[in-house]
């Protein structure tokens, strides 16, 4: 049970010192490294993190996608009276695409070429309800008018490739939706598109979200779009949450020198240009063999002897119930050192 | 992923934690030989195939001191000690001796009373000389043309595709007896290039001639592929010449692809070589391979099977070898490393 | 069905102008690049002074290139073409053994492609584990396998010894069907052993790679039952290329790789009568044989662009699909 929820209304799914770790030619990679949060009914988390730090591993692991003989998964994914991590094969059907679902990153890419759309749709209504195929038809006619395809009634019948790359993403999120699940899991689903489409898409899901009280997990790098939709933020790095909370103490508030580098190299029309873009210093660790202590210690300025030592992911502030990081640092100094040029950022090595 | 701290920007702000380690830059090569090395089985039949060769070059040792006979001297009408008792070499109702534990003759004797076991070894150099020497051949055709029709596309590369798509119209063996039959009486002639109708450079002529096209397309992909690549663009702007981009850009990067192929290729070659042989259109008396003695043996083989057996089997070992060895080295060369499967 | 026609009569031309340049190729295999007296060589070992005589002026060895070219075209083309070993006639003798190497390559074909995809599938579902292992160790040792070698052991082994199956020798198939069947399961399982080794790998190794697609996630993710994401969409896809392949090898079969198969268990099939044409040198039958042997190869892949372009409309629009 994440430490944040304790006491508030009973989460939807709850996700306990989860890691995941893959054997590979090289030695293994721990993906995710004791990874605990909840997901509330009805709310859009934000998960936020450079490219490796895990967050696309955890997606996949709660739907099961990242069973293999190579890897390794331990911890707790509890779903409706279910564990994710531990249910059969035939459990975990049942429950993808019908109770959460997911959508994916490359639209492109993640509709088979060789059937058309209308068909895929209908596979997965039928591959949970028996339903005659003309009424699967209608069904998918209907779900692909609702997320807002024009001529829905014919665009059935195409193949992917007749169907630009935005119009595809809907496609997938109405097919993610055709059951009515009550999660839906999205990994980077506008990070492939133009700017303009992605707006769209986005509208799409804080429509879904209130129209229906339809849960989101939302992944991604880009902390424009968490701020557009969000409802609560969990940062990654290196396979771990560094920090957690709502959109507004994350933006305003944030507890985690990482957050403070992510909030200050983005660029904010209502400052004026940097001399240089701001950026993290260094690399992020190999997951080979992550650092012992604070993983986030070989990159920050402001790291001191105690951060040999890896900090819990803890409420550290006395007025915040649902605001967790994991840093040493005292409240008060983190107020102090993340004022970089007037603006919140990490300060970089002179 | 980018080695843990490695630092762009100056300095760190502290010192790196003793337990992240360096990690030395290793170059795709050293990896490759790293994953190869871990294949035992691969490693085994390349050893394997070194092992054949190796047999078939001491053909000479075993020619001279064991068996103290050549691999085309007859002995019909003669006799040999086995156990104390005389026995014939081919007996009198035509049926050969067969294998056994006798230094003449290990192997068993042929229809002409010829001592199996030394024309293996002899055949086998034929055999394995040729598919070698074929491979070279379609090696060299097969990337010159790759890189020709890839690198400079347009009209070149037309021309190019079409000559191999005209070549691979033909069935591999089809064309193999077609040139080996029109060849057969007198030789090649192609203006000052002469060769005699029984020199080995026929068989390797043709089949190396043959498997070009089967190379050369994947090749000219590859370049189409690489060409398109940022590192060219760079060594154009720096005002390289196509020949020098050919072997200082683009033939490095395809090494790869052509020592897998090449390995692959002297092993369809060898069968390609048996099959020729075995009908009358590749290797031709008084020179012996493996195909022939097949050949030899075919009418004999209900009543001496060895005849067909032994050399048969040396093919396959041999062709086996090199197919395990050579899909060994794909699978290290190839940058998409599989991921292990035991944890 | 728009651009169809189009498209066939772009073929069709494509096609005719490769069997052009094939024709002109066999021309100088046979009669141009070889350092010997062409009449001798068509006349065979035989030949005397005055045969030799004939045909020069019959072929019109004397004449240009370009007319020698047209003279033996019309020689092929209009039936003609007679061996001077044997005094038959080419044409027929193919025409008579078209059906015999007809029903070796096609029950063949059926067989490997069956076997194929079947060891194929298994292998790449176990990936890694020791059905895997053993079926690639199968498949490594089938493409490593002489076939005329093989066919013998077959022949030997479990024809001769075990008395399984007849010792070679063909029977009609409107004479007698199960003694046609009797007869050709040991050149059908001769002929298909190297392809199966061969496309099990290829399909295989497609896989793995379909495998990784971001649309067999998105499958997996619908909670579709994992049987059906392996055959509605890994296997489906991986089939395709396979049928490319399958396409040139068919061709290549029924050319080349028949040979040897009739030769070793004696079927009277166009194979058997190239095989005795090269034991004997006689060119005529070959330069026939050589010719058909690339045209119905080249005439055959038309059918299957065709055809593939009929099932997929992004082929024959030309459009680039994603």
């Amino acid at each position: 049970m994440s430490p944040t929820t304790a006491g508030g209304p009973q989460p939807l799914l709850s996700v306990d010192d989860l890691h995941v770790r893959f054997a590979t030619e090289d030695g293994v990679v721990r993906a995710v490294d004791g990874v605990s949060f909840d997901l509330r009914p009805g709310e859009i988390l934000g998960l936020v993190g450079e490219s490796g730090c895990g967050k696309s591993v955890t997606a996949q692991t709660m739907m099961g996608l990242t069973r293999a003989t190579n890897s390794t998964i331990s911890g707790s994914v509890r779903f409706g009276g279910n564990d994710l991590v531990t249910a059969s094969d035939e459990q975990l059907q049942t429950i993808r695409g019908r109770e959460v679902s997911m959508v994916f990153q490359d639209p492109m890419t993640s509709l088979n070429p060789v059937y058309r759309v209308g068909d895929q749709i209908i596979e997965q209504i039928q591959a949970h309800k028996g339903v005659d195929d003309d009424e699967a038809k209608e069904r998918a006619r209907e779900l692909l008018a609702s997320v807002g395809i024009p001529n829905a009634a014919e665009r059935v019948d195409d193949y992917p490739y007749e169907f630009s790359g935005g119009m595809r993403q809907r496609a997938m999120i109405a097919m993610a939706l055709a059951l009515e699940p009550r999660i839906l899991i999205a990994d980077e689903p506008t990070t492939a598109l133009d700017v303009t489409i992605q707006a769209q898409i986005l509208a799409l899901i804080q429509r879904l979200n209130q129209e229906r009280g339809l849960a989101v997990i939302l992944i991604t790098h880009d902390l424009g779009v968490i701020a557009e939709v969000a409802d609560r933020v969990l940062v990654m790095y290196a396979g771990q949450i560094v920090e957690e909370g709502t959109l507004d103490e994350i933006f305003y508030d944030p507890q985690h020198p990482y957050t403070w580098g992510l909030m200050g190299s983005l660029t904010r029309l209502d400052q004026p240009p940097p001399d240089r873009l701001p950026q993290i210093g260094g690399a992020p660790p190999s997951l080979l063999a992550p650092p012992t202590g604070c993983r986030f210690r070989p990159r920050c300025p402001h790291a001191f002897e105690k951060c040999g030592e890896l900090p819990d992911l803890e409420v550290r502030l006395s007025n915040a119930a649902g605001h967790a990081d994991r840093c040493w640092l005292d409240p008060a100094d983190k107020k102090r050192l993340r004022e970089v040029e007037g603006r919140i950022g990490l300060e970089v090595p002179a | 992923m980018p080695p843990a701290g490695a630092m762009p920007t100056g300095e760190p702000p502290l010192p790196v934690g003793e337990d992240v380690e360096a990690i030395q830059g290793r170059s795709p090569w050293y990896l490759a030989y790293l994953r190869l090395r871990r294949n035992k089985v691969a490693i085994g039949f390349g050893v394997l195939f070194i092992v054949i060769v190796i047999f078939c070059l001491a053909a000479p040792l075993w020619s001279h001191l064991v068996a103290k006979t050549g691999p085309n001297d007859n002995h019909l009408t003669d006799q040999i000690t086995i156990g104390g008792e005389k026995t014939f070499v081919v007996a009198p109702n035509g049926i050969p001796l067969g294998p056994g534990l006798h230094a003449k003759f290990l192997l068993g004797a042929d229809d002409n009373g010829r001592d199996v076991m030394v024309r293996l070894m002899y055949g086998g150099r034929t055999s394995i000389y040729i598919g070698v020497m074929a491979a070279f051949i379609t090696t060299f055709l097969a990337v010159a043309l790759g890189l020709l029709a890839g690198y400079y596309r347009g009209w070149p590369d037309s021309v190019i595709s079409r000559v191999l798509d005209l070549i691979w119209a033909f069935p591999v063996l089809l064309l193999g007896i077609a040139l080996g039959t029109a060849l057969a009486v007198g030789g090649l002639k192609i203006g000052p290039l002469e060769i005699p109708p029984d020199s080995l450079w026929i068989p390797i002529g043709i089949i190396g001639f043959v498997y070009v096209p089967y190379m050369a397309r994947p090749i000219r992909g590859e370049v189409l592929a690489l060409r398109e690549k940022e590192f060219v663009e760079a060594a154009v702007a720096q005002g390289k010449g196509p020949i020098r981009i050919m072997f200082t850009e683009l033939l490095p990067n395809l090494v790869s692809t052509i020592i897998v192929f090449f390995t692959l290729n002297i092993a369809n070659n060898m069968l390609l070589e048996a099959a020729l042989s075995f009908l009358g259109a590749g290797v031709k008396p008084p020179n012996a391979s493996w195909g022939t003695m097949i050949a030899d043996g075919e009418d004999r083989l209900i009543t001496a099977p060895h005849l067909t057996i032994v050399p048969g089997l040396m093919i396959v070992l041999t062709v086996l070898a090199l197919n395990v060895f050579g899909d060994g080295l794909r699978d290290a060369l190839n940058p998409k490393a599989k991921l292990r499967m035991d944890q | 069905m728009e651009g169809m026609g189009r498209f066939i009569v772009r073929r069709l031309i494509g096609m005719i102008a490769v069997l052009f340049a094939i024709s002109v190729m066999v021309f100088l295999i046979f009669n141009v690049i070889p350092n010997s007296d062409p009449a001798q060589r068509i006349g065979g070992k035989n030949a005397d002074q005055e045969l030799i005589d004939r045909i020069n002026e019959d072929w019109g060895f004397n004449d240009p290139l370009p007319q020698q070219y047209v003279t033996t075209m019309k020689k092929v083309f209009t039936g003609d073409l007679v061996s001077y070993q044997n005094s038959r006639d080419v044409d027929d003798e193919i025409l008579k053994g078209i059906p015999v190497t007809f029903s070796l390559c096609i029950g063949a074909a059926i067989i490997w492609m069956l076997l194929a995809v079947v060891f194929g599938y298994l292998s790449a579902v176990r990936a890694g584990q020791a059905t895997d292992r053993a079926l690639t160790i199968v498949a490594l040792i089938g493409i490593s396998l002489p076939v005329f070698w093989l066919g013998e052991m077959l022949l030997y082994y479990v024809a001769n010894k075990l008395g399984l199956f007849p010792v070679g020798d063909y029977v009609e198939l409107t004479q007698d069907p199960l003694q046609w069947a009797n007869h050709l399961i040991l050149p059908w399982l001769t002929l298909a052993v190297l392809f199966i080794g061969f496309y099990s790998r290829v399909l295989r190794s497609n896989m793995l790679d379909v495998m990784e697609e971001d649309y067999v996630r998105t499958a997996r993710a619908k909670g579709l039952p994992e049987r059906q994401v392996m055959l509605k969409h890994v296997l489906r896809n991986s089939l395709i290329p396979i049928i490319t392949l399958f396409g040139l090898d068919f061709g290549a079969v029924i050319g080349g790789g028949a040979i040897l198969t009739e030769t070793v268990y004696n079927l009277p099939g166009v194979g058997l009568y190239a095989g005795e044409s090269v034991a004997s040198l006689d060119l005529p039958p070959l330069i026939a044989i050589t010719m058909f042997g690339a045209f119905f190869i080249v005439f055959f892949n038309t059918v299957v662009d065709v055809v593939y372009a009929y099932l997929d409309p992004r082929i024959r629009l030309g459009t680039q699909a994603a």
